[in-house]
């Protein structure tokens, strides 16, 4: 019976122990140092803000892993030992393996920045990560003012966070308007002004200098490049995207670059050996994909896929049409398709841009300049239908066919107020057409009676 | 994981800090109550109608002033900061004072209603007596405990309502339903009775009757006392027995086909009126575990054979043996009540038998067994005594069981405790029967937006049913769970717009996925159509 093993309890290594064992009978064993068992690590931010206890974010309960039969190991791995299949542990212990599965994720970037590993300087990805937070601003008596470096998803997570414990925050943020190398200018735009409403102290266009010690290593501190300006604060937020974390790797014989390079199977250069999720790097980028993919719906699109391989079913990861979600404080977004940024824009992409006139509401379409054909679309502040945009961009309708069928596609809980009729007409005048709005038809949502 | 908070302070650090303008308002509440209080202990008012005002008012106010102190300032969307914190809401000193004391009131409501003041003849005195001048001029009769309670549940409805009004501002659905809830509790539970009783006269008397309260949940309406009074009561009288009964039987099943189970437990309901409002910063302490569920669906289905067999008795007992005097006698109505049985039994076992749990299998089949063997045993033993008991002993046990310890003692009493729905959910033989027919025969679903959940947990913490909305979504399945009383709160807490309460078409209403939406398309089809 084969062995397998998978280094690292997020949502890729959890996924694929899970499928396999749907699929197979084989021994299975995580080893994790971070926690006994698996939490969602995208709801951490929730267990600082008290919207959930830690047990609470945990998908499944202490039970499920014996019973399916996936052994826990909290440790850490030191390094791979691929010639005699086998990990060795911090603990001294050895561990064999069949087959390996690489799943350990991300770490916060540190760029080489003075002082970038004072006590009281931290990311935010891991469990200890949430522990450290806790220690490091525990209120805005001991934490008197927090720094959050890197305008990108965990960033404005982070602001949130400490501004729940009412701590003031100063958010810095390399480009000229929050995270404007992925969202369009407009969308850019509504979300700096939601920054600011929510007392951030939204700072654009700046970069993180030095980061101060006071006499005890402890960060007092940091100052701005552009301005040389210093401010005082006892915590500083490193948020500038992550990168893998494969150091123990460095001498194992497994191909590394950014993360573990991986075939579009999963398989690294080793025999035996895959890697999944976060770590991973694609040798060649799979559409308009980015060779490795640290978003958690990818994690577990390459679980579900390894588990095949493994199982005999040997199967190339390939992902289907790219879709998102983030919340940025009140606002949710979701993006299906491809939207790139203003100044991202792929030659022959177009952008239709609508926001509410008052709320925070927008939707940015993008379709093909020459044939019209629909490429994707944000919505902020408007739930959509994934498995709707999904058979869309398989069926490659033209925008306008989405533009006219947009009611079929609106997530919203009953009784909200619908825009789509504002959209449509703002369309029309934009764009010279006379679309009307369709009846949102079940029998077209759920494709009956085809 | 021991983090419940030892503090008796009232405030803390942000986000479980009050304002002052909070403190204010619980200060102008706990006055209101205090006076009450003292009306308990029998200290004396001279003007009764200007102090049962002044507390009342200060009541209401206290709590809407709250809650524009807590949610007014700031932006709207979910509010859940801090929840895990204050001690109230977990857990904590004041949760387990608030657990007390209100299981305590209970008790002496239900019990010892003589310590609220009530004196059976003559006048009433202490904080019952308090109330006498708004009941007179409501029914023109004096108070009871029981208008007493109906008064206060209606004020904790509607001040709470207006704090979850501005909790949930953001989301229309919500509001919707706490104004349906509201109005009826007002309307149906309180107005409307009492002005039906300002009809009664000598000749003319109808039992008190809140039309939105259905048989099973109002276990009591086919009593002999309330039949005889119905009939008495000429057409006006028979009119609502026959709505009693086409309530139970007709209106109930279209609409809990059209729309699930909602409409009535977080639409009409009391109770659930009441635990959407005044429970509302209870939900999350509800049980999610697998073990819950199996204690859960054991209990509350035990609790709909008792009220079955404990009605059928208690009808069977007064109807008569003769029928040329009337119609409906002994014997034809212990066969309707099996042929009804026996339909509904067949039509799950013979069209919906794939879709029940085996434990559920064997309970309905055992279930079954029991009560016709009950029934047919009636046939061969002496009168009186249909289903081993006398119908007044198992009417009694069930009103004391049922209708007291668990939906009031242990329902309301242990909100803070156990959360906001123990009775909804271990309890209502009412929400059993709909949740039966949500389950197998609505078009009524959560739908899972296809691969977008990240199992963050902020739906299955916040669901107050204990319903594990995650172990769903993170599936890509539907859910479509009898207990669950459409509240909509799995989906406004959502951070990533997976979950959307609505009625659908019946075909793919529930569909369980192995590979999520957003794979390899033949992964997919592979795994998911085999």
């Amino acid at each position: 019976m084969d062995k397998i093993v998978i280094i690292g309890n997020g949502i890729a290594g959890v996924t694929a122990a899970r499928h396999i064992r749907k699929l197979s009978n084989k021994q299975i064993v995580i080893v994790s140092a971070e926690t006994d068992y698996f939490f969602s690590r995208t709801a951490l931010m929730y267990v600082y803000m008290g919207h959930m206890k830690f047990d609470h974010i945990k998908p499944y309960e202490d039970w499920f892993w014996k019973k399916n039969r996936i052994d826990l190991i909290n440790d850490y791995v030191t390094s791979v030992d691929h010639q005699g299949k086998r990990l060795i542990l911090q603990n001294g212990e050895d561990v064999t393996y069949d087959k390996l599965i690489l799943a350990t994720g991300s770490k916060p970037n540190k760029f080489g920045w003075p002082g970038q590993d004072l006590e009281g300087v931290q990311g935010l990805v891991s469990k200890q990560d949430l522990d450290l937070l806790e220690k490091n601003a525990p209120n805005n008596k001991v934490c008197k003012h927090a720094v959050v470096v890197g305008g990108g998803l965990i960033g404005i997570e982070l602001c949130e966070m400490l501004r729940s414990r009412e701590i003031p925050v100063t958010f810095l943020v390399r480009e000229k308007s929050f995270w404007n190398g992925v969202l369009p200018d407009g969308e850019s735009a509504m979300i700096n002004e939601h920054i600011l409403e929510h007392h951030i102290d939204l700072r654009l266009g700046v970069n993180l200098d030095e980061i101060l010690s006071d006499e005890k290593r402890k960060v007092r501190a940091i100052t701005i490049k552009e301005t040389g300006e210093e401010i005082a604060c006892d915590i500083v937020g490193l948020s500038a995207g992550v990168t893998p974390n494969i150091d123990f790797l460095k001498d194992s014989g497994i191909e590394l670059n950014k993360g573990i390079k991986v075939n579009r199977f999963l398989e690294t250069n080793i025999e035996d050996i895959y890697a999944i999720g976060d770590c991973a790097e694609q040798h060649e980028a799979i559409g308009n994909r980015r060779p490795v993919e640290a978003v958690w719906y990818t994690g577990r699109m390459m679980g579900e896929t390894v588990a095949q391989t493994i199982c005999g079913n040997k199967r190339e990861y390939n992902p289907g049409h790219w879709f998102n979600s983030a919340k940025f404080l009140d606002i949710e977004y979701q993006t299906y398709g491809w939207v790139f940024s203003t100044n991202g824009k792929k030659e022959h992409e177009s952008h239709f841009h609508w926001r509410h006139e008052t709320e925070k509401i927008c939707i940015t379409l993008s379709y093909d300049t020459n044939s019209g054909k629909f490429l994707g679309i944000n919505t902020f502040g408007i739930r959509m239908r994934h498995e709707v945009f999904d058979r869309w961009l398989t069926d490659e309708r033209q925008a306008d066919y989405v533009i006219e069928h947009l009611k079929d596609a609106n997530f919203d809980p009953e009784f909200y107020a619908q825009y789509e009729s504002d959209i449509v007409g703002k369309y029309n005048s934009e764009m010279n057409k006379n679309i009307q709005l369709k009846k949102k038809s079940w029998k077209r949502i759920l494709s009956l009676g085809a | 994981m021991s983090t419940y908070d030892r503090s008796m302070a009232l405030t803390g650090e942000p986000p479980k800090a009050l304002n002052l303008q909070q403190k204010l308002a619980t200060f102008i509440g706990v006055t209101g109550l205090g006076i009450l209080t003292l009306a308990v202990f029998n200290v004396y008012f001279p003007n009764k109608a200007f102090w049962l005002t002044i507390s009342l008012v200060a009541i209401s106010a206290g709590i809407v002033w709250f809650s524009v102190a807590a949610y007014a300032q700031k932006h709207k969307g979910i509010k859940n900061d801090g929840v895990m914190f204050k001690s109230i809401s977990s857990r904590g000193f004041w949760g387990w004072i608030a657990g007390i004391l209100l299981t305590g009131f209970y008790i002496v409501l239900y019990f010892y209603p003589q310590y609220l003041g009530l004196v059976k003849e003559g006048d009433n005195t202490g904080v019952i007596a308090l109330f006498d001048p708004l009941s007179k001029l409501l029914s023109g009769n004096s108070a009871s405990q029981w208008f007493v309670y109906g008064t206060l549940y209606t004020i904790a409805i509607l001040a709470f309502g207006i704090k979850f009004l501005w909790k949930y501002r953001h989301n229309s659905y919500e509001k919707i339903r706490t104004l349906s809830v509201m109005f009826f509790q007002t309307s149906f539970a309180f107005l409307i009775p009492e002005f039906m009783a300002r009809l009664n006269s000598d000749t003319f008397s109808l039992p008190y009757y809140d039309l939105k309260n259905i048989w099973p949940l109002n276990y009591y309406n086919f009593e002999r006392y309330r039949v005889n009074s119905f009939i008495d009561a000429g057409d006006i009288g028979l009119a609502l027995l026959i709505f009693g009964i086409l309530s139970i039987f007709v209106i109930t099943p279209i609409l809990t086909y059209k729309y699930g189970k909602r409409w009535y437990c977080s639409w009409v309901c009391g109770c659930g009126g009441l635990a959407e409002t005044a429970g509302d910063p209870f939900r999350h302490l509800s049980d999610k575990s697998q073990f819950a569920w199996k204690v859960e669906r054991w209990v509350v289905h035990s609790v709909v054979v008792f009220v079955t067999l404990m009605t059928t008795a208690v009808v069977y007992s007064y109807l008569g043996d003769d029928t040329s005097k009337y119609w409906l006698t002994k014997t034809s109505f212990l066969i309707s009540v099996a042929v009804i049985l026996t339909l509904v039994f067949a039509w799950v076992m013979i069209y919906k038998r794939e879709q029940l749990q085996k434990d559920a299998q064997y309970g309905a089949v055992g279930y079954f067994v029991i009560i016709m063997a009950l029934v047919s045993f009636h046939f061969f033993s002496g009168d009186g005594n249909v289903f081993l008991f006398k119908a007044e002993t198992l009417r009694t046990t069930y009103a004391f069981l049922i209708g007291s310890i668990f939906s009031g003692v242990i329902g309301t009493g242990f909100y803070p405790i156990f959360g906001n729905r123990v009775w909804c959910r271990f309890g209502c033989p009412m929400a059993a029967i709909l949740g039966f027919q949500q389950r197998l025969f609505s078009k009524f679903r959560i739908t899972t937006n296809g691969g977008q959940c990240i199992s963050c947990g902020n739906c299955s913490t916040y669901c107050e049913m204990g319903i594990d909305v995650r172990a769903y979504a993170q599936k890509g399945t539907n859910i479509v769970r009898s207990s669950c009383v459409g509240c909509g709160i799995c989906s406004a807490v959502c951070p990533r717009g997976v979950l959307k309460l609505e009625n659908g078409p019946l075909e793919g209403r529930i569909d369980s996925k192995e590979v999520l939406l957003g794979n390899d398309v033949d992964l997919m089809d592979l795994v998911n159509n085999k």
